[in-house]
C-alpha cells in the first residue's frame, strides 16, 4: 500500500475531488504552476486545468468572498490561504456570510465551501506563519472546523469537508505536512466530521487533544505507560462541532481530563471543554481538570519558539498531577 | 484609459425633456409606464415601512428615498439568468427581480423568511455588511463563467462602499479574469454623516475603475432611461466575455440614512430641499406627461393601486405569525448537528 505523508494525504483527497465532482475547483495564492507553498497541491492544475486549480491574485478577502459567491451558486469551492496568520481578512466572509447564507435565506441558498489553511508552529518559520487562532473560528455558529493529526485522517476528513453541504474551515498542522508517513488507500471513503477518535484506550486518564500535539500526546501516553498509568488518548478531529459524548464517556470511565492544545490558553477550546465536563460529569470527576498550552502570549519568533509550544513533558507532569490528585 | 462614459450621462434632463437619443426600449410608452411604476411602488413601499417603524411595527429600515431610479433601472436590463447582490437599500430592484412587498415588509421586520423569496431564487438577499457583497459577485460570475449560463452577477453598493478593500479587491479580480460582472455604485453622496468629498478624493467614483483596468461608466441615477441604458450596454458586454464594468450611478439620498438617523446632525435642509428638484420620479412623469399624454386619471389610477398593493402586503405581513422557536437552529446546516440539538434541549428552549 501506499505510504504518503500529511502534504501528500491532502493532495490525494483534492485530486480524488477533483476527478470525482466537476463543481469542485480549487481556489489560492500560487496553487497553480507553483503547486502551492507547501506543494499541497503540486501536479494539480497540469492535470485538472488553470481553471479548476485556479491562482488568484493576492487578495484573501477576495479569496474567501469569492468562494462564497461561487458555493452559492453551485460550484464546490476548495479556497487555500497560504498560512493561516493572513486568514483574518477573511474572517469577515466566513462569519458574516459563509456561516449565515443558509440560515439567513431559510435554506434558499447555501454554502458549500472548504477553506484550508497551514496552521500552528514548530517548525520555526518567519512571523506570522505560526498562529493556532483555531478557537476564533469554532466559535463562530454556521461553521465546522475540522483538523486532521495524519495523512489517513487528512485524506478521509478532507474529502468529508468538500462533501459536506455547509461550509468549513479545514486546518492542516504544518508540522506535521512531512514529519509522518502512514498508509493512505485512495479509495474516497470519507471520515465523519463530527465524530473524535480515540487513538489509545486507556482506563486511568482522558487525554483529549488535535492537530500535530498528538504528536507529544502520543509520547506522553507511551511514558505513562512505562508507569503503569492508562491514557484514553482522544483526537478531537472536529473543533466544531465537538464530539462531546466521546469525552465525557471517557471521563465517566477514567474520572480525570487533561486537554492539550498549541493554542494560547485564554478562551481556548480547552476551556470549552473543560466546562462541558464541569457541566456534565462533575459526580465522575476524581480530580480538577487540567489545561496544558501555552501562556496567553504572541507566538515568539524562531528562536524561542520551543520555549512556547507544549512538551510531552509538560503532558505527563500534567498526568502524573491529576493521578496523584486523590 | 477606459472611461466607459463620463458625464454623468443622461437622457433626460430634469424637466423630463429629452436631451440626447431614447434608447428604444424608451419609446415604447408601456415600457416607460412599468418604470415609472416600479419607481412609485418603491416610493409607496419606502413610506409605509417608515410609517410601520414609526409606529413600533417595523425594525430599523433604510430608506431609499430619491434613489429609486437606480435600483429599479438596473434591475429592468437585467435578465433572468443574471444575479442580483443588493446592499440593504434596493428595494426597487429587488421588487422588480420579483421579491415580493411583503417578504421585503418581513426581511424589515426581523424575519428571516423575508429572504427566502419568490422571483429569482439565485439572487441574494441585502447585504449588511458594506461592500462584502462585491467578492461574492466576482464567485457568483466565476461560478456562471464555468456553467456557461450566460449570466452576469450585478452587486450594488454605495459610495462610502467605494472605500473598503472588497471593492477593489473584487474589481481587480473580476478585470484579471474577465468575470461577468457589473459594479453598480448607488453614489448618493452620503455614507451616514461622511459626505463624498471626505470619503475620497477621487474626481469620480467610476474612475476607480481604472486601477482594475476595467472601463468606468458614470450616469445620472435620477434618470432611469439613463440608468437602464447604461447598464444594458455594460451587461451585453460582460456577456459576450467583454468583462466585468464599473457603473456610477450619481443620485442623492433624500432622506436619513436609516431610521435610526437624525441627518439634521450633520447637513443642512437647504442641500436636501435643492436635491428635490432632481428627484427621478418627477422627471420621467413629466416625460410621460409631454411625450406620451400620460393623464391626471392614469397617475391617480396608478398611485392608488400602488397604495393597494402595499397596504395589502403591510397587512399580510403583520398577520403573519412567528416561526416556531426551533428556527433558530434548523437552517444554520442542511442537517442539524447532534450537538446543537443537544445544546439547545439543554439550554431550554424546548
Ligand atoms: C463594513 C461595515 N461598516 C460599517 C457599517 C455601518 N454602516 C451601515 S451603512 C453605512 C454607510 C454606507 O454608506 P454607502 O456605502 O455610501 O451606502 P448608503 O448607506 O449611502 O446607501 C455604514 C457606515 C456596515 N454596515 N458595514
Ligand atoms: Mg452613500
Amino acid at each position: 500500500m501506499n505510504e504518503l505523508t500529511l502534504v501528500e494525504a491532502v493532495r490525494l483527497a483534492l485530486a480524488r475531488a477533483l476527478e470525482d465532482d466537476p463543481r469542485v475547483i480549487l481556489l489560492g495564492e500560487d496553487i497553480g504552476v507553483n503547486g502551492g507553498v507547501f506543494r499541497a497541491t503540486d501536479g494539480l492544475a497540469a492535470r485538472f486545468g488553470a481553471d479548476r486549480v485556479r491562482d488568484t491574485p493576492l487578495a484573501e478577502t477576495a479569496i474567501a468572498g469569492i468562494a462564497v459567491g461561487a458555493a452559492a451558486h453551485g460550484l464546490r469551492p476548495v479556497a487555500e490561504i497560504q498560512f493561516m496568520g493572513f486568514l483574518y481578512p477573511a474572517l469577515d466572509q466566513l462569519a458574516n456570510h459563509a456561516a449565515r447564507l443558509r440560515n439567513r435565506t431559510r435554506g434558499r441558498l447555501s454554502c458549500p465551501m472548504v477553506l484550508r489553511a497551514p496552521f500552528g508552529g514548530g517548525i520555526h518559520a518567519p512571523e506570522h506563519h505560526s498562529e493556532s487562532f483555531e478557537a476564533m473560528l469554532a466559535h463562530v455558529p454556521g461553521l465546522r472546523v475540522v483538523v486532521p493529526s495524519s495523512p489517513a485522517r487528512a485524506y478521509g476528513l478532507l474529502l468529508a469537508a468538500i462533501r459536506d453541504p455547509d461550509p468549513v474551515v479545514f486546518l492542516e498542522p504544518k508540522r506535521l505536512y512531512r514529519s509522518v508517513r502512514e498508509e493512505v488507500a485512495d479509495d474516497g471513503a470519507a471520515l465523519p466530521l463530527d465524530r473524535a477518535l480515540i487513538l489509545s484506550a486507556g482506563d486511568d486518564v482522558t487525554l483529549v487533544t488535535w492537530g500535530a500535539m498528538v504528536q507529544e500526546a502520543r509520547e506522553a501516553v507511551e511514558r505513562m505507560a512505562t508507569e503503569g498509568v492508562l491514557v484514553d488518548l482522544i483526537d478531537l478531529c472536529s473543533l466544531k462541532p465537538i464530539d462531546r459524548a466521546t469525552i465525557r464517556r471517557s471521563v465517566a470511565k477514567t474520572g480525570r481530563c487533561v486537554v492539550l492544545h498549541e493554542a494560547p490558553l485564554t478562551a481556548g477550546l480547552g476551556a470549552e471543554i473543560a466546562a462541558d465536563l464541569a457541566e456534565h460529569c462533575l459526580t465522575d470527576l476524581l480530580a480538577p481538570i487540567r489545561r496544558v498550552a501555552p501562556p496567553d502570549v504572541v507566538i515568539p519568533y524562531p528562536r524561542l519558539e520551543d520555549q512556547y509550544m507544549p512538551t510531552a513533558g509538560q503532558v505527563v507532569g500534567a498526568i502524573r498531577e491529576v493521578m496523584e490528585f486523590s | 484609459m477606459a472611461r466607459f462614459d463620463f458625464g454623468p450621462v443622461r437622457v433626460l434632463d430634469q424637466a423630463g425633456n429629452v436631451e440626447t437619443t431614447l434608447p428604444g426600449f424608451a419609446r415604447d410608452r408601456e415600457a416607460l409606464a412599468r418604470h415609472y411604476r416600479a419607481m412609485v411602488l418603491t416610493r409607496q413601499f419606502d413610506t409605509k415601512a417608515v410609517a410601520l417603524q414609526r409606529t413600533g411595527r417595523l425594525g430599523t429600515f433604510a430608506s431609499s428615498l430619491g434613489q429609486e431610479a437606480v435600483s429599479v433601472g438596473v434591475a429592468s436590463a437585467m435578465r433572468d439568468q443574471d444575479v442580483f447582490l443588493p446592499s440593504f437599500r434596493e428595494h426597487g430592484g429587488q421588487l422588480w427581480r420579483g421579491v415580493t412587498l411583503k417578504e421585503l415588509f418581513l426581511f424589515w421586520g426581523g424575519d428571516e423568511r423575508g429572504n427566502d423569496f419568490s422571483g429569482h431564487r439565485m439572487d441574494f438577499p441585502a447585504c449588511i455588511p458594506v461592500a462584502t457583497q462585491f467578492p461574492q459577485a466576482a464567485g457568483v460570475a466565476l461560478a456562471m463563467q464555468a456553467q456557461g449560463t450566460g449570466g452576469v452577477a450585478v452587486p450594488v453598493g454605495g459610495d462610502g462602499a467605494t472605500s473598503k478593500g472588497d471593492f477593489y479587491e473584487a474589481m481587480n479580480i473580476a478585470g484579471a479574469w474577465a468575470l461577468p460582472v457589473v459594479f453598480v455604485i448607488s453614489n448618493n453622496q452620503w455614507a451616514i454623516s461622511v459626505p463624498l468629498a471626505a470619503q475620497t478624493r477621487a474626481v469620480a467614483i467610476s474612475d476607480k475603475a481604472m486601477a482594475a483596468g476595467i472601463p468606468g461608466g458614470r450616469v445620472d441615477g435620477n434618470d432611469v432611461i439613463a440608468v437602464r441604458a447604461m447598464m444594458e450596454r455594460a451587461l451585453e458586454r460582460a456577456r459576450s466575455g467583454g468583462g466585468a464594468t464599473l457603473i456610477e450611478a450619481v443620485t442623492y439620498r433624500l432622506g436619513d440614512h436609516t431610521t435610526a438617523d437624525d441627518s439634521k446632525r450633520y447637513r443642512n435642509e437647504a442641500e436636501v430641499s435643492a436635491h428635490w428638484k432632481a428627484e427621478p420620479l418627477v422627471r420621467l412623469r413629466a416625460h410621460l406627461v409631454q411625450e406620451h399624454g400620460w393623464t391626471k386619471e392614469e397617475e391617480e389610477t396608478l398611485q392608488r393601486s400602488c397604495r393597494e398593493d402595499v397596504e395589502t402586503a403591510a397587512e399580510a405581513y403583520l398577520a403573519t405569525g412567528l416561526q416556531p422557536p426551533r428556527a433558530i437552529i434548523d437552517h444554520l446546516f442542511e442537517s442539524v448537528p447532534e450537538d446543537l440539538a443537544q445544546r439547545f434541549g439543554e439550554a431550554g428552549y424546548e
